[in-house]
């Protein structure tokens, strides 16, 4: 399996720091994850039955599109955020 | 040429095109077999899992779904796509770093139990069965319409053809093929839906269209279509019918469930590196979204044309007549449609008339009181064949035809076939190798590989005769099981060092089991039509229907894996020194056998 990485360039403790930024990117991502799908999309359309979009309103649209548009966005985020914080902590693959 | 022979060529020269790459790239060791050797790029990887994902489910069964449940099946479409951001976020690049080539190899080694590993391939295994049964359905549908036989012999037909290539391809037979299943499919779905968004909005890009405005009334699309199903008495296209709390539940098993099912976490496994297992998770929700956006308004725009055909007159004026579904070319589709039996029309009140109603609708009772109407006369519509019947309900070419004929078979037959691959590695690899005979040859393992997709296939055939729902609803129980059983154990085995091998299989084991029960309970025995207390018009527990209760049993696996861990022995120091070496990218290596 993997080497040990508490001895990598960054120094001890490395990894869980590592660890615990990620813990927090994760939480805002799945946040902002349920907040469209379950919140918008379901249960705060009627609070958003206001806002028309196309012969609906926005609750109808975050249903059908979008959330997935924000599942896509979040999941490159996510990537490119967290192959950048590999680098800054040294925890990356050589 | 006719269209008969116009599909032959299709899917003709499709199969031709998918057999030849896998005959090209065919598997010559149990690495490759298993993980295509690990030399997949992340764009490619997309693309194959999309194609491996997007099964007849998505492609077949799903806009039929939408176009007559409007917006409460809304949770099929978040539910397939969101699932994808618990897997890239929560699960791809810890089970890549891990390094091994199965779900259950993961379990096994973080639990430190031969038994949790056990659990997990027979976890693995029912709801891959689960999931081949609604794929074989919606083989059947397609063989059945395409070679204009019966349901049963397409059916059988699909069988062979699915055991046929998944069998002589593994890994990097399938990869190559579902790269090419991918572009087939796709264009598949769109094609029609450009052309049909054209015809009703003037806008060739069918999400835009759906929210846009209809041309031939100038009101907007979904206003126009909540107004004529009103008009006949069906709810509002738009508004939500069913419970909050079951729609909650429905998406969010369709969500873990996603995240839990072995034929889709095995793809970030065939990656080179941690990084690449991240952005291939995107790039598979890229190709897919291609679909699932557009998959909405297929569904909308189908049910207004087929509403606009039924009443050719508006809904006040005179129904369809007999004579012109019989004699009209319009209407072909129906007549050809009505041999495969999952579409049907009669005449009740013989004023030669077909009026398509919601007969359970007081108002409408009323209406057909004073025009003397006895029932609903389009009495069978099987979702299932809206997809496949949609280029010739919108009156398109024959070719567009054919090519929708070619994608559904596509998109049926790849997932069948990543299904049979990871069923047929649970078998050798995880039972025979890891169980059973530790010192089977590479020749032996692969033996048995196949003998287990075979074993399967007839299974998923023999109750993909009598299924227990239409496609999409199968594969929605079959996500339920996935849900309760392997997605707790995958995130608690990540981000938890507490839970520990009694715990985890404590878990796994209820959660499966309680979910297996409720979801007998509604739709039969081993899914043995009849055999069901309860359906799922008046469930057991309050609104949750069988195929939202994945979620509860989720929670059931997590709360059960907490409390046994905590009442047991601490997990050992080796074995958080794992997960802490799984939870960072680097020294991922190749992956290991052991």
């Amino acid at each position: 399996m993997a080497d040990k990485t508490q001895g990598s360039a960054q120094g001890p403790g490395a990894g869980k720091a590592y660890w615990q930024v990620n813990l927090r990117i994760i939480l805002i991502s799945l946040v902002i994850w349920a907040l469209c799908s379950f919140g918008f999309g379901i249960l705060l359309r009627p609070m958003l039955s206001g806002i028309a979009v196309g012969g609906t309103d926005l609750g109808f649209w975050f249903a059908q599109q979008g959330s997935i548009l924000v599942f896509l966005a979040l999941i490159f985020f996510y990537a490119w955020r967290m192959n950048a914080l590999d680098r800054e902590y040294g925890v990356d693959e050589e | 040429m006719d269209q008969f022979t116009i599909n032959l060529l299709f899917v003709g020269a499709s199969f031709a095109l998918y057999i030849g790459i896998a005959i090209w790239a065919r598997a010559g060791s149990t690495s490759e077999f298993y993980a295509a050797g690990r030399g997949v790029h992340p764009v490619m990887n997309g693309m194959a899992t999309a194609a491996d994902w997007m099964s007849a489910a998505s492609f077949i069964s799903m806009a039929g779904l939408l176009a007559f449940g409007g917006y409460d099946t809304s949770a099929y479409l978040m539910g397939w796509t969101g699932g994808y951001v618990l897997l890239a976020l929560l699960l791809a690049p810890y089970l890549r770093k891990f390094g091994k080539f199965t779900v259950s190899e993961f379990i096994g080694d973080r639990f430190y139990s031969k038994t949790a590993r056990l659990v997990a391939v027979i976890c693995l295994i029912i709801a891959s069965v689960t999931y081949v049964i609604g794929q074989m359905t919606g083989v059947g549908v397609a063989f059945g319409r395409f070679l204009e036989v019966s349901n049963t012999t397409g059916l059988l037909i699909g069988a062979v053809v699915v055991f046929a290539y998944a069998v002589f391809g593994g890994m990097k037979g399938v990869t190559y093929t579902q790269v090419a299943q991918y572009v087939v499919l796709i264009f598949a779905y769109t094609i029609p839906a450009i052309f049909i968004s054209l015809q009703l909005t003037g806008n060739p890009v069918p999400a835009l269209g759906l929210f846009g405005d209809h041309a031939a009334s100038g009101e907007p699309l979904l206003a126009k279509l909540d107004q004529i199903v009103h008009d006949l008495g069906f709810a509002e296209y738009t508004i939500q019918q069913g419970n909050t709390l079951n729609m909650l539940l429905f998406t969010l098993s369709l969500m873990i469930g996603t995240a839990g099912l072995p034929h889709v976490i095995m793809r970030f496994f065939t990656v080179p590196r941690v990084a690449d297992a991240r952005w291939s998770a995107g790039w598979a929700l890229v190709f897919i979204a291609l679909l699932y956006l557009t998959a909405p308004a297929v569904g909308a725009m189908a049910r207004l044309n087929i509403t606009d055909m039924m009443w050719p007159n508006g809904t006040d004026g005179d129904a369809v007549s007999v004579e012109e579904i019989e004699t009209d070319p319009k209407y072909a589709w129906m007549e050809t449609w009505r041999k495969t039996n999952m579409l049907g029309w009669e005449d009740k009140n013989g004023d030669g008339l077909i009026q398509y109603y919601n007969d359970a609708s007081p108002e409408m009772q009323a209406r057909a009181e004073a025009a003397g109407w006895k029932g609903n006369e389009l009495t069978k519509f099987n979702r299932d064949i809206l997809v496949l019947a949609n280029p010739e309900i919108a009156n398109l070419p024959s070719w567009v035809i054919g090519l929708v004929a070619a994608g559904g078979l596509a998109a049926a037959l790849s997932t069948a076939a990543g299904l049979l691959l990871a069923i047929s590695s649970a078998v050798s690899h995880d039972l025979m190798k890891g169980q059973f005979t530790p010192n089977i040859s590479e020749k032996g393992e692969l033996l048995s590989a196949r003998i287990a997709m075979a074993v399967a296939i007839v299974v998923a055939t023999w109750l993909g005769l009598n299924p227990p729902g239409f496609a999409a609803q199968t594969v929605a129980l079959a996500f339920g099981l996935a849900a309760a059983s392997i997605f707790p154990a995958l995130m608690m085995g990540i981000f938890s060092t507490r839970i520990n091998n009694v715990g985890a299989v404590a878990g796994m084991v209820t959660g499966l089991v309680v979910t297996l029960v409720y979801i007998f309970l509604h739709k039969g025995w081993f899914f043995v039509p009849g055999t069901n207390s309860f359906t799922d018009a008046d469930p057991l527990l309050g609104p949750i229907k069988s195929t939202s209760f994945g979620a509860v049993g989720a929670l059931i696996n997590f709360v059960v894996a907490y409390a046994v861990s905590g009442m047991t022995k601490e997990t050992p120091q080796e074995i958080k020194d794992l997960v802490e070496s799984v939870r960072i990218p680097r020294g991922a290596g190749a992956a290991q056998d052991h």
